[in-house]
């Protein structure tokens, strides 16, 4: 399955698809990167007016590059076929900088389980600048 | 190990998945995870994987689907052990 395969099988699309591409991937981790656009539906209201990426928006970006591009990646044989059903199932993450309008975050995801249909990974993002604007462990269950 | 002991053990792994603590109060055999103690299938995954690294035991998908009460646990993990 190539970089842009795995794009196409995303169940998501705009404004709720936040993968713009695959930078890297194997069985053990997966490098993603998004650009967030300067009119994103939610500048609008977070916060008034004065823009910054609300940190679940974040945890989305991470998610779907780190956790549901990562499964469908280490479930190709069984995701060709059929189309993908996630679900979250679990986050903790600590922010640590603040993504503003036109920023591009780059996502790096390590797996620590793939068991049972459930895939848990340690996801960090960065900014352009190589600083660490958030860190933690999602979890999410292909069904 | 007796049958006690493993009760106490898996009762221990549990505990932190549980979201009904009134269902793990009234634990029994017949103690459904989803069900009664309100375990979801995530969580469900992790108390596998717990039991595997407590027991030093691997349990395959019919394991995991069996596992679903107090009791087929126990007959799964008793099952493993056997089979060391």
């Amino acid at each position: 399955m190539t970089k842009e395969q795995i794009i196409e099988k995303l169940p998501y699309e705009a404004p709720f698809l936040f993968v713009d591409e695959i930078l890297d991937v194997d069985e053990d981790c997966i490098n993603g990167c998004y650009t967030l656009k300067h009119d994103e539906y939610f500048y609008e209201g977070h916060f008034k007016g004065h823009p910054i990426t609300p940190g679940v928006i974040l945890t989305e970006i991470m998610a779907q590059i780190g956790l549901v591009c990562f499964g469908i990646f280490t479930l190709k044989k069984e995701i060709e076929a059929n189309k993908i059903r996630v679900a979250m199932t679990s986050t903790a993450i600590n922010f640590y900088k603040s993504v503003l309008p036109g920023e591009k975050v780059f996502v790096k995801s390590e797996k620590e389980y793939f068991r049972f249909n459930k895939l848990k990974c340690k996801v960090e993002m960065f900014n352009e600048e190589q600083k660490l604007v958030a860190k933690g462990e999602i979890a999410g269950m292909m069904v | 190990m007796t049958k006690e002991e493993l009760l106490s053990k898996l009762k221990t792994i549990i505990e932190p998945y549980v979201q009904n603590q009134e269902g793990l109060e009234n634990m029994s055999e017949d103690t459904n995870f989803i069900d009664d103690l309100e375990i979801n299938s995530a969580n469900l995954v992790d108390v596998i994987l717990d039991v595997e690294d407590e027991f030093d035991i691997e349990i395959d998908n019919d394991g995991m689907d069996k596992m679903l009460t107090v009791k087929a646990s126990i007959e799964v993990i008793q099952n493993k052990l056997a089979a060391k």
